[in-house]
Formats: structure tokens, sequence, C-alpha cells
């Protein structure tokens, strides 16, 4: 019994370099692609034609100063940055307000309300596509940054409420109850102690927002047809197709286009799997 | 892209579902007797006024658009002026008859029963490497979640780039001398439908891992402790304690993938289009829908097919719920949330 124990230490023990190994290779499987991107947008035309795989042998700036140095780009990030920053706000905004009612208030129909917005998860954009574009365009919104922004932030509510809720009914009736004796009315509660106490949880749905936004590409493929409007991805898109022949402009573009919001979920990715946390166990 | 992405955590929702048919009605019932006042006009003010605007958007924007896709989903519709031409259950017949949707469905489930098969042993793998202590974790936290993070358009483009004939793979293969295992990776109809579960596989992993990461935060760690001190090798702990612990996580994963296979859509269309998606054998229904919808002009019709894949994904998730997620009402782990 003894051995065996040893044993099992030993093995534990000497897993480790394995680990680091399986780990390395994670790594590079995650990361050679975004690399091919990243590279060749340093390369040549021909260099890529002819040798597809390899790094680049002089390194070429110019696709990225380029792309920079255009006036279609930085619209588009405009674009890109507008929308992803309003809808943010708003998706906290109203996700907090109604998560706060599901969790600390109680009235009939509050089972149902909650249903209701879950049941918004089993049905992504891709399905409700067409009929949304049919009322997009009866609200005179095609074409406008606002035709996104409104569908979005519906679009997100399921997740934000169910992350939310949890992390409001975790606050404890007695800070309520306390509060309530000093004088502070339930919106003034909510101003002062629910919505500092529920950081953790609102940045979590914030990034979630804001990177689903960024990188939304259904919506604006239907709404957003006039080239002024366009957010990045569609405009990744139609940079690909208008300058096919230039792939190492076509990928320094797309360098660029992934940057903020890899930047924006480094900053923040410990934080995703706190606020997770309280949803996922239940 | 999102189409995975945003829809998170979705499994929660059905099993507070059942609660709230079940003893969660009864339950909310006793509260209101306690109370025997009622709530005030102000408390209802105040009701509406938080949960009102969420609701409004809510409701106008994701339920709305199904009833309107019900509406028109029986009229041959050009999409512009009032849908005249009623014809009853026609688009319908068509859809389940048409070879191309069959294909379409088919190519769905491929994907939504290989996805579960591929992502989620190597998601959990991934989750219980990364949840152990050790050097540089965070960094590779972070690095696993990339793909998840890039837009699907960027993924498609690259992705496409690397697999076309003259591309990185072949080029990679040709160079360390194994050119005879060069492929079309995107047109040959046998292997592009495992291209872009490669691809889907390398975009998604990081989100299964995310929640996976977040499902083994809330076991707590003395269970481990007291089984690894009486005795128990780090994998009897794991498949013994952590893996069962971790059920409920896994059970809501999967039903989010179930449903993000059968939207599936964007990459598909970035990378295939609506013409090469059919012939590579990579169709999925939400890209026929936009090939024989909208850009045919024919809105009826793919509002029709908007239907057809609500009420399949509505099959799916009750049927998930109902012999699936109810394990988790049950269970001890799940607190009743409202």
């Amino acid at each position: 019994m003894s051995t065996a124990t040893i044993e099992r230490r030993r093995k534990r023990h000497y897993s480790t370099p394995v680990i680091y190994f399986v780990a390395l290779v994670l790594v590079a499987l995650m990361l050679v692609p975004v690399a091919y991107i990243i590279l060749g947008g340093f390369r040549s035309n021909s260099e890529i034609t002819v040798d597809p795989a390899g790094l680049p042998s002089v390194w070429q700036v110019g696709n990225y100063f380029e792309v920079l140095a255009s006036g279609v780009f930085w619209r588009e990030v405009a674009n890109s940055t507008i929308a992803a920053v309003v809808t943010t706000f708003f998706v906290v905004a109203l996700g907090l307000m109604a998560s706060y009612v599901l969790a600390k208030y109680s009235f009939r129909g509050r089972g149902l309300m909650y249903s209701v917005f879950a049941a918004g998860l089993m049905f992504p954009m891709a399905v409700a596509i067409t009929p949304l574009y049919i009322l997009v365009r009866g609200l005179g919104l095609m074409n406008t940054l606002g035709g996104i922004i409104v569908p979005q932030v519906a679009f997100a509510l399921p997740v934000t409420i169910i992350i939310l809720v949890p992390f409001l009914q975790a606050i404890p009736r007695e800070l309520q109850e306390a509060a309530a004796i000093d004088g502070a009315s339930r919106i003034g509660f909510f101003w002062r102690m629910v919505i500092p106490l529920s950081k953790p949880g609102v940045i979590t749905v914030g990034i979630l927002a804001f990177i689903a936004s960024w990188n939304s590409y259904i919506l604006p493929l239907f709404i957003l047809n006039s080239e002024g409007s366009y957010t990045l991805p569609l405009g990744v898109q139609a940079f690909a197709s208008q300058y096919s022949v230039d792939t190492a402009k076509v990928l320094a573009f797309t360098s660029l286009s992934m940057i903020p919001a890899l930047v924006f979920f480094s900053l923040f990715e410990r934080r995703i799997v706190g606020g997770l946390t309280g949803a996922v166990k239940g | 892209m999102t189409s995975i992405s945003e829809n998170l955590r979705a499994a929660q929702g059905p099993r507070v579902d059942l609660e709230a048919g079940g003893a969660g009605a009864a339950a909310s019932v006793p509260p209101r007797r306690r109370r025997p006042k009622g709530i005030g006009w102000r408390m209802r003010l105040e009701i509406v006024a938080l949960a009102g605007p969420a609701l409004i958007v809510f409701l106008v924007f994701v339920i709305l658009p199904v009833l309107l896709a019900a509406y028109y989903g029986f009229f041959s519709w050009a999409g512009y002026g009032p849908a005249t031409d009623f014809v009853g259950l026609r688009n319908y017949i068509t859809i389940l008859q048409d070879s191309a949707f069959q294909e379409a469905l088919k190519h769905n489930v491929i994907i939504a029963v290989l996805s579960l098969v591929i992502q989620g042993p190597l998601a959990i793998g991934l989750a219980l490497l990364l949840n152990r202590k050790m050097r540089g974790q965070s960094a590779l936290r972070v690095l696993i979640f990339v793909p998840y993070v890039i837009s699907e358009v960027v993924v498609g483009l690259g992705w496409s780039l690397m697999l076309q004939s003259g591309g990185a793979v072949n080029g990679l293969l040709e160079k360390i001398g194994l050119g005879s295992l060069q492929q079309d990776w995107l047109s040959d109809p046998n292997i592009a439908i495992w291209s872009l579960l490669l691809i889907i596989t390398w975009k998604y992993i990081g989100f299964a891992v995310i929640l996976f990461l977040a499902g083994l935060q809330g076991i707590p760690e003395e269970l481990s402790e007291a089984a690894s001190i009486d005795g128990a090798s780090y994998w009897q702990v794991q498949r013994t304690i952590v893996l069962p612990l971790l059920g409920p996580t896994i059970r809501i994963w999967a039903f989010l993938s179930i449903i993000g296979s059968f939207q599936l859509f964007d990459l598909v269309y970035i990378i295939w289009g609506q013409y090469v998606a059919s012939t590579a054998g990579t169709s999925t229904m939400a890209t026929y829908m936009v090939a024989n919808g909208r850009n045919a002009g024919s809105y009826g019709y793919g509002n029709a097919v908007a239907v057809v894949m609500f009420v399949i994904s509505l099959v799916i998730a009750l049927l998930y719920q109902r012999f699936l997620l109810r394990r988790d009402t049950d269970g001890a782990i799940s607190g009743s949330k409202i």
C-alpha cells in the first residue's frame, strides 16, 4: 500500500514536464493561425505566393502603414467603437435594472419574466435575422448604427440577466435592511450599494457585450449596406474582396482590426472567469 | 459570430423554467401571503420603471421578429410593400422537400454531434490542466481564449488563406516532405466539413474552457484535498469527485453548443460563401435561409425557413431540458434561483 502511494506521488511529480509540454503544444496550435495573419501582413505578395508557409524574409511595415493611413480603416474603427460602447452601456444599464427587479422584488409574474428572458438564449440572432431586418427597415434604421445597436442590446440581455441575477441575489438582505434603517430608499440602495457590489458581474457582462458587438457579423451584413456605415467585420470583408490580389495588405488590415477586442479581453480575462462562476454553479 | 458566444449559460433559463412551472410557482405564493398589505403602488412603479425598458426592448427585438417570421412565412413576398400573396403552407412544403435544405440540416446535425464529441473531452482536459497551479497559468488562460475573442470574419479569412489549395497548410506539407498529403481542404466535399469542424473547434474551444474553469472554481477544494489525503490519485480525484460535480456545467455547455451548431452561419458564409457551401458539403440551415431568402429576394420563403429553424431549436431545447437539465434541478448542486 505504502509503496503504491509513493509510486503515485512519484508519477504525479514526473507528470509536470509532460503538462508543460502539452501546454506548449496547445499554445502553439492556438496561436499559429493568428501569427500567420499578423506575420503575413509583414510579407510581400510574391513571397506569400511562392512560399505560403514561410516567415517574412524582409519585414515590410509598409502594408501596416498604408492601412493606418487610410481614412476607410479609421472610419470603420470609429463605427465599430461607437456601436460597441453604446451597446455595452445600454446592455449593462438595462440588464442591471431588470436583474435588480428579478433578484430583489417579489411579485406575481417574476418567475415568468425570468423565463421569458432566459428563453431568449435559445435563439441567437441567426434565427431571427430575416424578420429583424424587416423590423429595423420598418423603423427607418437601415444603414444607421442605431439599427444594429438596439437589436444587439436586445439579444445580449438574456446572458446579462442570467449572469447578474445571482450576483444581486448574493447581496445580503441585512445590508438592505441596514440601509433602510439609515434612511435609504430602495432606489437609493440600488445606486449606492447594488451597483458597486455587483461590479464583478457587471465587468463580465460588459466585456462579453463589447466583444460580441465588436465581432458582430450577421446583423451588420443585413442592416448596413452603405460603405460609410460599415463596421470593421464588414470592412475587413469588403477590403478582402476589393484587394483580393493584395493578400499581404488584406492580412495587415485584418491584424489591425482584431487588436482592440484582444486588448480589451486580455485586460479583463481573470474577471470574466470570476464573473461567470456564480452563473454556472447555479 | 456571437451565435454561440452570446447565449452563454442559457441552460440556466430552462432550469428555472421548470421551477417556475412546478415548485417555483407554488413557492412564489407564500411570500405574498406573508405580507398581507400586498405590494404598494410605489413598488409597482419601481418594478415597471426598472424592468420596463429591458422588457420592451427584448420583446420588440427578440420575440416580435419570431412572430413576424411566423406571419410572413405564409406569404410569397419579395420584401417590399404589404404581403398579399397568401400561399398557406406552400413555403413549408417546399422547404421540407428541397434536397438542398435536407442536406443543410444533415450538416447541422453532423456539426452538432461532432462538436460535442470533439470539443467536450478536449475542453474538460484543458480546463483541468489550466485549473492546476502552474507557472504561466494566467498567460495560458489568456492565450487559449484568443481565438474566441477574434471575430468570425478574421478567423474565416485567415483560415481560408491557410487552407486554400495554394495556402500555407499545403505549403508547409510540401516543405516537410509530406507533399503527398496535400488536399483541397476547402472545396473537396469529403474533406471540407472536417476542415469546418477543425476551425469550429479552434474558435470555440476557448469558450467551453472558460465555462468549465468557472464551474471548477465553484467546486470546493476541500473535497479534492480530503480525497488525496485519503490516498486518491490525481486522476481518481478528477474522475470521481471533480467531473461529477462539473456535470451541470458540462450539460449547460453541451446545450449551448448544440443550439449554436444548429444556428451556425458566420464561419460557413464567410469561408465558403452562399454558392460554394452547398457544393463543398458545408451548407447549414442558416446559410440556406440567407441564400434562398434575402439573397434570392424571397422574404416570405426566408421567413418560413427561419420558422423551421426556430421550431427545430425549440424542440431540441425542450427535449434537452426535459431529459438532461432536469437532473440538475433535482440535484443537490442547484440552489433554487427564483
